[in-house]
């Protein structure tokens, strides 16, 4: 199993190069995250240490902003959990390349790892493709590339920060939302998730100001009901989808690798 | 200010979130409409997380210098641009407004 996905993964020579533009996008953010840490006062095994343990952009920037702002490390914790339930849906949606064939102690051990492994940018790369074995192999290259570089990247961040007091001035926040909205917009092809996430980030900042951190983010999923539409045949959930039904959002995500 | 148990705390709920969806896709079969509707939770999450780190700081507006610099990198995104050309406008353009005095 393992051979034939390192195959695929060697012919296709856009999925390479597009995970290694990720993964030097995401070292810059990786580099801003720990500069902020220190430069905010946290000492250097905070940022190590979570992006080792937590490894999750978002929440890591979540709980540090909150401690930093003079919060409680238990608002902190919180903050970051919750900005993390995203994590459940996207388990769910790439359940199908965590596992891997093989003895059962060797399926145990690839499910362990890939959980760690599941991220923003490793969900979005295996979303790209509907064939099992592109799915896999985007989202192991992706995922386990991404862990080298972020664990690199932030303790450089943090020797950097040591260095440089002020991070706003290099604009440094700017590259976590930046890195978002370029995963996030190629998957908004189909008109009915364009509107639902419109819709849904449009309320998670109209609520922020009213939220406890990380909450406004799962109250977008109120946009979802802009994929609600009345159903034709009862049993036209499930199998046989092609058919009956239309294909919603999920899978109209394109097949990108061939630009 | 924040210690090892906190780390350890935030570590170990992100893995049961994170190992969650695949126990339970084991366990049951996700029926394909339920699948659909978690690839577009998925695009829905992260649209949110991007709009409100772009915009917010906290509880507050983050200032003009940060989405300005996020929204010139997302037409660059639109126009198909590098992802490290993306993340680097972002940073440069931020940074020069806040040069200029643009906060």
């Amino acid at each position: 199993m393992r051979l034939q996905w390192r195959t695929d993964l060697l012919s296709d020579t856009a999925l390479v190069r597009d995970v290694a533009l990720v993964c030097l996008a995401d070292g810059i953010v990786g580099v801003s995250f720990g500069a902020t840490a220190v430069a905010g006062g946290l000492p250097w095994w905070v940022p190590v240490a979570m992006s080792l343990l937590v490894f999750a952009g978002g929440s890591q920037f979540a709980a540090v902003g909150v401690v930093l702002a003079g919060g409680s490390p238990l608002a902190a914790v919180a903050a970051g959990a919750v900005l993390n339930t995203r994590l459940f849906p996207y388990g769910l949606a790439v359940s199908d390349v965590t596992s891997a064939g093989g003895g059962r102690a060797r399926q145990w051990g690839t499910r362990l790892i890939g959980a760690q492994l599941v991220t923003d940018e490793s969900v979005a790369f295996a979303l790209r493709h509907t064939d099992p074995a592109r799915r896999k192999a985007a989202f192991w290259t992706c995922g386990a590339a991404l862990f080298t570089v972020w664990n690199i990247s932030v303790p450089l961040g943090v020797l950097a920060g040591s260095a440089i007091r002020n991070t706003a001035a290099f604009g440094l926040d700017a590259t976590f939302p930046a890195v978002l909205l370029a995963l996030a917009l190629p998957t908004l092809t189909d008109g009915r998730t364009r509107v639902a996430a419109i819709g849904g980030a449009g309320a998670a900042v109209a609520l922020t100001p009213l939220l406890p951190a990380g909450l406004p983010v799962l109250a977008a999923l109120g946009g979802l009901a802009a994929l609600w539409r009345p159903r034709r045949r009862p049993d036209a959930d499930g199998a046989g989808d092609s058919q009956a039904v239309r294909r919603p959002a999920g899978h109209a995500i394109p097949v990108r690798s061939n630009r | 200010m924040m210690p090892l148990l906190a780390v350890g705390a935030l570590a170990a709920i992100t893995y049961a979130l994170r190992i969650a969806g695949p126990l339970l896709a084991e366990r049951a079969t996700v029926p394909a409409a339920a699948q659909r509707l978690f690839t577009s939770a998925a695009a829905v999450l992260l649209m949110a997380l991007a709009a409100t780190s772009a915009l917010t700081a906290g509880h507050d507006f983050a200032g003009w210098a940060r989405p300005a610099g996020v929204a010139v990198a997302g037409l660059l995104a639109v126009r198909r641009a590098p992802f490290p050309v993306v993340v680097l406008v972002a940073a440069s353009v931020t940074a020069l407004l806040r040069l200029a005095g643009i906060h």
